[in-house]
């Protein structure tokens, strides 16, 4: 479902070029857990923000459903994300003072849904991301870090997206807390999603079927996991 | 179904910041209310002072004593006692065009009636005061000219003077007030005039202006007298007469060497106009400091309130919701927020200008061109720089807002 033929990112700042992806080739099934690896610099984030429709690249093609989305204008791209891609950030990214409910139902704002079929998806999506239901009308900033992020898990979800994007979710976290996300991210993978994980950390990168290692904008090594 | 979501949204983000959004709103309220407040002040002191001029009756000519001289010292003009009743009759008598005249002879005196005691002023004219000064009778009677032909101790009271002897509101007639040891009948009581000037017309005591003489000043002398021409265009010759006539009747040759002096009231107008035109420029500077204040005030509110909010918008975009919509929403929430802001400024405004009215007893006049201009000036900074933040946001990429510190 993700297909894109040597991806190449230049930033422009001032009279200095840097690239930070230097033509990168790989495709990605549907419904494959994909690490994506690497240390700072490597120019992962920049794949995941390419890959997420959120930046388009200098040159290269990517296609995700067939669709080439490397000449979309930043409207069809806001399109995009909201139908097929969903997003769980380093930070959360939760709206703060707003309550988790109210979170989880972002996406889906200015969209063809009444509140209640909103309200009914984002309970869903909730206990999908293991929330209790008693912190539901919790304000998003008296949760913990590991509640965040489910909340965080739970509004990726709304939109029943095609792939979830997981920028260093276990960034902010402890490691207790990091093992419980990284497996509600397994047990999303079983039930059929496609997740591409974003983490410099080897042990998280664990986690997933497919790990690959990005270094210096190439990809360096693309390995099955095989301590699953 | 996208214009409920952006007024849900908005009504959410408001309310779920409430101190954020108190903050930006008390910027617009100060701003709004401080000019309407303002302004009102200027506008009702300029209309005070219009009411003041026109309480003291139209088409007049006053008349005063020149200047004492003894040895090229000059004791200031109306300190000479060089007017007389005749003088008075004669310009009624001789000139034409002239409606009334009304000599007039005050003094401040200690006023006693029943136990309490005023000092106030004691004008003793005739009467044609009534008719030159507009003076109108809440009740009995003004002096007559009967009453000045035998010289009888009759007073008629200004409404205030009336309040400070028998209490405000009660009916004076038949009672008696003693003024320097002689007792005087109260036959009327004025109607309030308002306006306030150098002498109040509500703080008087009008007594036949022989008995004034007789009794009170113990001189034949007249302090002031008023003239009314009986229309505006025949001003200037009655005044021109009023000067030869004088002149004639006091032998001076040399007009300026005159023993009294004139003064119209267009010549008060004028001045009055140039008071007014001070006025008008005070109010507008006071307007345009506060609106400039005011107006820096929430731009500066708005601008760092929504800057702050980069990052939401950068998840916003994230998340898939296209930039018109943010656009939309921010321009939604700075419309409430100035508004809302707007209504309570005009309020506080309105009721800042009520209270000092009635606390600070200084007229105040709310004009609606004040309270279009600042609202209408604050509304314009705060919708400016409450979209204008959010719009730049909307259109960097998710990730840079995100990144936003």
């Amino acid at each position: 479902m993700i297909e894109c033929r040597d991806l190449k990112k230049i930033y422009v700042n001032g009279d200095v070029e840097t690239a930070a992806l230097k033509g990168v080739t790989f495709s990605i099934a549907k419904g494959e857990f994909v690490a994506i690896i690497g240390p700072s610099g490597s120019g992962k984030s920049t794949l995941m923000h390419i890959l997420g429709a959120l930046d388009n690249p200098t040159s290269g093609t990517y296609f995700l459903d067939g669709k080439e989305v490397s000449k979309f204008s930043d409207d069809e791209l806001s399109e995009l994300r909201r139908e097929k891609i969903g997003f769980v950030f380093q930070a959360f990214n939760l709206l703060p003072r707003t309550t988790v409910l109210r979170n989880v139902m972002l996406p889906l704002l200015y969209s063809n849904t009444t509140e209640k079929e909103r309200e009914e998806r984002a309970r869903q999506c909730l206990k999908y991301a293991g929330m209790e239901e008693s912190k539901f009308y919790n304000l998003s900033n008296q949760l913990s870090g590991g509640q965040m992020q489910r909340v965080a898990i739970a509004r990726s979800l709304i939109n029943n997206p095609s792939i979830i994007f997981a920028d260093e979710p276990t960034g902010n976290l402890d490691t207790k807390t990091s093992h419980v996300v990284m497996e509600a991210f397994q047990e999303l993978h079983q039930k059929g999603h496609t997740i591409i994980l974003i983490t410099h950390e080897p042990e998280i990168a664990n986690f997933a079927e497919r790990i690959i290692s990005v270094r210096d904008g190439v990809i360096e090594s693309d390995v099955k996991n095989n301590s699953q | 179904m996208v214009a409920i979501d952006i007024l849900k949204e908005t009504f959410w983000s408001l309310s779920s910041n409430k101190v954020r959004s108190g903050l930006t709103m008390l910027g617009i309220v100060i701003g709004i209310a401080s000019v309407i407040t303002m302004v009102s002040i200027g506008q009702g002191a300029q209309a005070s002072i219009a009411t003041s001029i026109q309480s003291i009756g139209s088409n007049l000519i006053i008349v005063r004593p020149g200047a004492q001289r003894s040895g090229g010292v000059s004791g200031g003009a109306g300190s000479s006692a060089s007017l007389t009743m005749d003088d008075a009759s004669a310009i009624k008598s001789e000139i034409q065009n002239v409606q009334a005249v009304a000599p007039e002879d005050s003094k401040r005196a200690q006023v006693t009636a029943k136990g309490t005691n005023t000092n106030t002023q004691i004008v003793g004219t005739v009467a044609d005061y009534a008719t030159v000064r507009s003076i109108t009778m809440e009740a009995g009677t003004f002096i007559t000219d009967q009453a000045v032909k035998s010289s009888t101790k009759v007073a008629v009271l200004g409404s205030t003077a009336r309040d400070d002897l028998f209490g405000a509101g009660s009916d004076p007639i038949g009672q008696t007030i003693r003024i320097k040891n002689v007792d005087f009948d109260v036959i009327g009581v004025t109607v309030a005039k308002g306006g306030s000037g150098f002498t109040n017309p509500d703080d008087s005591i009008y007594v036949p202006i022989s008995s004034a003489q007789h009794f009170i000043t113990g001189d034949t002398f007249i302090s002031t007298m008023s003239v009314q021409a009986s229309d505006q265009s025949s001003m200037v010759a009655v005044q021109n007469q009023i000067s030869d006539l004088l002149l004639k009747r006091h032998n001076i040759t040399d007009p300026l060497q005159a023993d009294f002096s004139l003064m119209n009231q267009a010549d008060i107008i004028a001045t009055a106009s140039s008071i007014t035109g001070t006025f008008t420029i005070l109010l507008a500077s006071i307007a345009g400091i506060s609106l400039l204040v005011g107006g820096i005030g929430i731009m500066n509110m708005m601008l760092t309130t929504v800057t702050e909010r980069t990052r939401e918008i950068g998840l916003r975009k994230a998340v898939g919701i296209k930039k018109t919509y943010i656009n939309l929403q921010f321009l939604s929430e700075a419309v409430a927020l100035t508004f809302l802001g707007g209504f309570i400024g005009v309020a506080l405004g309105w009721g800042a200008s009520m209270a000092v009215t009635k606390f600070a007893s200084i007229t105040t006049q709310i004009s609606s061109s004040s309270i279009l201009l600042a609202f209408g000036v604050s509304a314009g900074v705060g919708i400016l720089f409450g979209f204008y933040p959010a719009r730049r946001a909307a259109n960097l990429s998710p990730m840079e807002a995100l990144r936003y510190e």
